[in-house]
């Protein structure tokens, strides 16, 4: 968090007008970042370049989102999208940062910097999904044995041992 | 255990020795059977069951059985939960550091075939008999602290049938109990109905 304390925000009186008080904090000091954002299931949503994840990361916890609330992966065939989910006490609106990476260089920068509480999400979605957190401190396997072979949440996963549901069940 | 191993065997080739190994055992099975401490390995939902089945309601104590948090205390591993692969060698450790004589109940279809996981899963192992020696399988998902408390008699009488000597048993039976068995109708709900029934009736009349 910046030394400064943030500007207080006006109380909202229902989830729509905390969003518009989010929408116009996020415009005023984040010009770049205004055509991005939208609302999604009653939250915000930003979509970014992978280059710029990071750094909005870091925007949006200056802005107020102090609380890391989890990061997980959806596999789309040519790319893999990550979805961090953040929280802020000060607008009582949740958000949803989102971004993609290429599956043939499924690699991004790592949060855990910014909230040291994303060190074990990320090492998931790298045991289930295999998407490497470039500069996490001690990227490891963590639900899966160490010697497994593959990333099982992934479409193309095949193992030999897994006994294929029949039609019947 | 060496010198209860080298007595057995004596005593199976010494003319007469198989009365003395007899009552031996009918000793020994029976102080075995009375107190099963129970490591209570509980891997997922069916712990619960477990649990619950330890506290005063089903009271597990009255058969001789409680859980304890240590192997090297207890006598019976009670699996209750989805085994995954990768907990495998951490229950496969814990079953090595209990003394012998071990035993293992297999508790919930988790345990028995993988149960709702055989299928599409890529992490849990098909059954607790892949890597362990089960002696009582029971059904269920998860099944009643009733039918867990039902699996610890029948392992109780079929410690009943194994002797101190490797490879000699009795011969016990150890069918499911028959209509006029004196195990029969003990978990049956409609008989207890009928029971309370006629217990109520009877005391406000
Ligand atoms: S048998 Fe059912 S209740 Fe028991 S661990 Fe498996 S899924 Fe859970």
């Amino acid at each position: 968090m910046s030394d400064q304390t943030p500007a207080p925000v006006p109380v909202p009186a229902d989830a729509g007008s905390s969003l518009e008080i989010l929408r116009e904090a996020l415009c005023s000091v984040h010009p770049d970042l205004c055509p991005l954002f939208s609302v999604e299931f009653a939250d915000g949503s930003l979509m970014v370049s992978r280059a710029q994840m990071h750094s909005t990361a870091a925007k949006l916890k200056e802005l107020g989102f102090e609380r890391f609330g989890m990061v997980t992966a959806v596999d789309f065939g040519d790319d893999f999208e990550l979805v961090y989910r953040l929280h802020s006490s000060r607008f009582g609106v949740g958000m949803f940062l989102k971004t993609e990476v290429p599956r043939d260089e499924p690699a991004i920068e790592t949060i855990t910097d910014l909230w040291a509480a994303s060190d074990w999400h990320e090492r998931e979605v790298y045991d289930l999904m295999g998407i490497e957190f470039v500069g996490h401190p001690d990227l490891r396997r963590i639900l899966l044995p160490d010697d497994w072979v593959g990333y099982p949440l992934r479409k193309d996963y095949h193992d030999d041992g897994v006994i294929p549901r029949p039609d019947y069940i | 255990m060496a010198l209860v191993d080298g007595l057995t065997k004596g005593l199976e080739r010494i003319p007469g020795g198989s009365v003395i190994l007899t009552s031996m055992d009918a000793l020994a099975d029976w102080s075995r059977g009375q107190s099963l401490w129970a490591m209570p390995m509980g891997t997922a939902c069916c712990a619960m069951e477990l649990i619950a089945c330890s506290f005063s309601r089903f009271d597990f104590d009255r058969l001789g059985t409680f859980p304890r948090p240590d192997p090297r205390h207890t006598d019976v591993m009670i699996l209750a939960g989805t085994i995954t692969k990768k907990m495998q060698p951490a229950v496969k450790r814990l079953y090595e550091q209990m003394p012998d004589p071990k035993y293992v109940v297999a508790m919930g279809n988790c345990t028995i075939t993988g149960g709702i996981f055989y299928y599409d899963s890529y992490s849990v192992v098909r059954g607790a008999d892949e890597f362990l020696p089960v002696d009582v399988y029971i059904a269920g998902c998860p099944p009643r602290p009733e039918a867990l408390q039902d699996g610890i008699l029948r392992l109780r009488e079929l410690i009943h049938t194994r002797s101190l000597a490797e490879g000699r048993t009795h011969e016990r039976d150890l069918t499911l109990p028959g209509p006029d068995s004196p195990r029969a109708g003990t978990t049956d709900a409609a008989r207890g109905r009928l029971v309370r029934t006629s217990e109520s009736s009877g005391g406000e009349a």
